[in-house]
């Protein structure tokens, strides 16, 4: 279903190839084994990194993949999608004066053949007879899930797509990640005996109140909403981001590119979005953002990628207006910015200078400017932290019995997969307290098979 | 520049790198090559009795990305015909009169067997002999090899049959593979050797298959012990090298020695020309890189030659020597203490792990506040490179409890990072030697020792 390449052979095909035997031992071997390793404490789920690197030096691979599996579930997905240079990559030791070490592309030669050979966990642990919900089938869900399972708790998902795996599945550019990487992290959360209920909407077709009645405690793990609106006029011919991107990774023919694309945002969608049109054939596509490079959310990598692949930035623009002929889109209207004090995010304000209208031509708008507020949590009474789903330090909502992990809870820091895998797993461990009153937070050993 | 030239016992060489007897000196045509390449001598590989040979008879000893550290062998002497191998010597000398051309020999222990080899190496015009009382394969069985070299008498004996015969240098090649390498030296010394030659390589298996449960290499299923030899067993060497440099009788003899065993860069060179070797075998690194490795094998000794102002090689002999010591002969009041440069530490935080398991439990991690921290103390919700890297811990040394074990130091992958400083120690120098005939007591009396301790300040924490 996904697009492999377009006229200039580049595609959405994985970018980075797996790493040889040899290339994975080389770069094992100039691990220098850490004690209390700091890439260990910079990666959100903790995972001993020079542990399973070690491992992959000494061909232990069953063991390394058993190493990461321990800390983070949804490793596959992490190796690819992790912002490593903010993360472990970026807290090595070595990279003040050489090249870190390639730890993502090392999880994923661990992973790899995890996958390859089924080395995936196993469930020790006995029956506890305690049965558990959780609604999205997404990283968060997928690592609490998973997590609670490995205690002997008996777990269902219920998911609203046809297909589990949330943003992994849907968000995440396949250059990226591909499909079949994400649902196979899913199938091993089946194996461990996790239920995936898939095409159930939560609210109509199961309420809270249903969960709440047949399952010892419910985990919502709902992520968040759509792209917000613009308010300017023509908006209902802009394309949002999410769906761009989801077309290029399931849409099978649903997707169309056009050949002058405008990508309304700067964040890690929008380079995402941008990055498909310029892939599948765009000749020309232009990311505008009201704000400058300092203030945009992609991460430096990202722009840096984005502009190798050619494409355009034009900073210090608000659209305001789409231009429409034949009710096509054939250009956005824009007013110059110029930036005010700080606003709530923080950053600068951007204040629209009147009078200052110029047009880019486009055929094709795309917007990728976050993600809505969950809203859910209205709809089920949950208190709310700026307009995200507040939970105390056990992920546990204003509703006893009810917990709240991933994006829709992420009303500080950025929104990522790993902080959603580690919420998984520290709520799994909150909630198993609550029950067992006998687990560690750090769930520390997994078997695999 | 310096001059590189040597004359071991009168055996003239351009440079003091040899090739060792071994597969790089196989044949004649392999040495014209080695030679054109700029090798200073070739020891011919062993000639002798008739044998045969075994398929994968090199195993090797790797680790992490570092290919053959050593090299293990059960390859035998010469398996070329004897008289095509004297015809090739003979061509090589003729081709190459300022090279030093050796021949390494091994016949059955009979005196007329020596005599009549030593006959024919001569007629050769080569230079000189070495005896072959090393190859610890094989050949031994046969009661050749190190069956002679790890018995001293035998190794006088057939040197003896040697020396009423030879009237070229003769070296007399010794084994490791044997408690005190002094012994059969001073069986050469007495026999009157022209010259020695260490080390021959060591007994050595080097591992087993994991999925066949076989020997590592297999030979059909089996194998056993063969000589090893490569950069890992230089230590071993340099010991051996130091040990007859520093015995009486071998030293006053005055005999030159011909020092290998895993020279593979000029540094490793320069080591056993001042522990006392006159000349310089080579063989794993050769096997492992080819001829060309002489160029900066040459190049770097004579550069390092000129930086220090030694003129001549013979200025470099064994200047070493005369800090080799035995325990009983080290300053006990001698403190220094590993210091660590933050500037230069990248906090990998291996040498507080060494100190703290291993060694004396004196490396503390010091948090960025100043405060002393464990290992692994940040919050399970802390992530991200900012708060890894500005919240990391530094390793730093108490001074008052270091004992200069040197660990953290060895351990420590930044170059110039951790520096063992001197500090007064407060004492006078003393030696185990001098202070064990001073106060008796303390060598048998824990009491003693600790009474001793106290008087002159030297608390184990």
């Amino acid at each position: 279903m996904v697009p492999e390449s377009n006229e200039t052979g580049k595609g959405l095909a994985e970018q980075l190839p797996p790493l040889t035997r040899h290339e994975a031992a080389v770069e094992a071997d100039r691990c220098l084994f850490c004690y209390d390793a700091p890439c260990t404490h910079a990666c959100p789920t903790h995972i001993d990194i020079p542990g399973f690197i070690k491992k992959i030096a000494t061909r232990n691979l069953k063991g390394s993949a058993a190493t990461i599996f321990a800390s983070n579930l949804l490793g596959a997905t992490c190796a690819r999608v992790c912002p490593v240079q903010e993360l472990c990559e970026g807290a090595c030791v070595l990279g003040s004066e050489h090249k870190p070490i390639s730890i993502g592309r090392l999880q994923r030669f661990a992973m790899d053949f995890a996958r390859q050979t089924g080395n995936y966990p196993v469930v020790k642990a006995a029956p506890t007879g305690k049965r558990f919900a959780v609604v999205g089938a997404g990283p968060a869900g997928l690592s609490c899930a998973g997590e609670l399972a490995k205690l002997g708790h008996a777990v269902t998902i219920f998911e609203k797509r046809d297909l589990p795996g949330g943003l992994s599945t849907y968000g995440i550019i396949a250059l990226r990640e591909p499909v079949d990487v994400a649902l196979d992290e899913a199938r091993m959360i089946e194996g461990m005996g996790v239920e995936i209920k898939t095409g159930i909407d939560f609210g109509t077709d199961v309420t809270l109140e249903d969960l709440q009645q047949e399952f010892n405690s419910v985990v919502l793990s709902v992520g968040l909403g759509r792209t917000p609106s613009l308010g300017i006029d023509g908006e209902e011919v802009i394309v949002d981001g999410l769906e761009f991107i989801e077309a290029s990774k399931a849409g099978e023919d649903t997707l169309s590119v056009g050949r002058n694309v405008i990508v309304i945002g700067a964040g890690n969608t929008a380079v995402d979005c941008a990055t498909i049109a310029v892939r599948l054939g765009a000749e020309r596509v232009t990311m505008v953002y009201r704000r400058t490079d300092r203030e945009m959310t992609c991460y430096e990598h990202e722009y840096d990628f984005a502009r190798r692949e050619g494409i355009e930035f034009r900073f210090l623009s608000q659209p305001s207006r789409v231009l429409l002929e034949n009710r096509q889109p054939v250009g956005l209207e824009c007013l110059r910015v110029e930036l005010g004090s700080l606003d709530a995010s923080g950053r600068p304000a951007p204040v629209p200078v009147q009078g200052s209208a110029f047009v880019l031509e486009a055929d094709q708008i795309v917007k990728a400017v976050g993600q809505n507020k969950p809203a859910l949590a209205k709809l089920l009474g949950l208190a709310t932290q700026k307009g995200f789903i507040a939970v105390d330090e056990n992920f546990q909502t204003s509703t006893s019995g009810v917990f709240a992990i991933g994006d829709c809870i992420r009303s500080r820091g950025a929104a990522s997969t790993v902080m959603a895998v580690q919420d998984g797993k520290l709520a799994a461990a909150a909630i198993d307290r609550q029950f067992a009153q006998q687990t560690e937070l750090v769930v520390s050993s997994t078997e695999v098979k | 520049m310096a001059d590189l030239r040597i004359n071991f016992v009168g055996i003239k060489s351009p440079n003091p790198f040899w090739l060792a007897s071994a597969p790089p000196t196989n044949s004649g045509a392999q040495i014209h090559r080695a030679f054109e390449a700029g090798w200073g001598g070739a020891v011919w590989k062993t000639i002798g009795a008739p044998v045969l040979n075994v398929s994968n008879r090199y195993g090797a000893w790797h680790f992490g990305r570092q290919r053959m550290l050593a090299i293990n062998n059960v390859e035998l002497i010469s398996d070329r015909p004897i008289e095509t191998n004297l015809r090739e010597i003979a061509e090589v000398k003729r081709a190459w009169p300022d090279r030093a051309v050796i021949v390494s020999a091994m016949v059955e222990s009979k005196p007329d067997a020596w005599r009549d080899i030593v006959r024919k190496i001569e007629d050769t015009g080569a230079d000189g002999i070495e005896l072959n009382y090393g190859c610890p394969h094989g050949m031994s069985e046969r009661g050749m090899g190190s069956a002679i070299g790890q018995v001293p008498e035998y190794c006088e004996q057939i040197t003896r049959w040697v020396m009423e015969a030879a009237s070229i240098p003769v070296i007399m090649k010794l084994t490791p593979n044997i408690t005190d390498i002094a012994l059969p030296a001073r069986a050469g010394v007495a026999a009157g050797a022209n010259a020695l030659s260490l080390i021959n390589t060591i007994n050595s298996i080097v591992g087993v298959d994991l999925d066949t449960l076989e020997l590592t290499p297999s030979i059909a299923g089996k194998g056993g012990h063969g000589g090893y030899a490569g950069p890992a067993v230089k230590p071993i060497a340099l010991n051996m090298l130091a040990a007859l440099g520093t015995d009486e009788v071998v030293a006053s003899s005055g005999l030159p020695i011909s020092g290998m065993g895993g020279i593979a860069t000029w540094q490793d060179a320069a080591h056993f020309l001042l522990l006392g070797a006159s000349s310089l075998q080579v063989c794993t690194a050769v096997m492992h890189y080819g001829y060309r490795i002489i160029e900066d094998l040459c190049d770097g000794l004579s550069n390092w030659m000129d930086e220090k102002g030694f003129a001549t090689i013979k200025e470099v002999c064994g200047q070493s020597l005369h800090c080799v010591s035995e325990f009983k002969g080290l300053d006990l009041s001698y403190r220094s203490v590993a210091r660590i440069d933050t500037d230069k530490c990248i906090q990998c935080n291996l040498c507080y792990v060494a100190c703290n398991d291993t060694a004396h439990q004196c490396i503390d991690l010091v948090s960025p506040q100043g405060e002393l921290v464990a290992p692994g103390a940040y919050d399970i919700r802390s992530n991200g490179k900012h708060e890894a890297v500005d919240t990391r811990p530094q390793p730093v040394v108490r001074e008052e409890d270091c004992v200069g074990c040197r660990l953290c130091y060895n351990v420590c992958p930044v170059d110039d990072c951790i520096a063992m400083t001197e500090l007064p120690s407060g004492r006078e120098a003393v030696t185990w030697s001098e202070l064990s005939h001073q106060k008796t007591e303390i060598t048998e009396d824990w009491e003693a020792m600790e009474k001793y301790r106290e008087q002159v300040g030297i608390h184990i924490h």
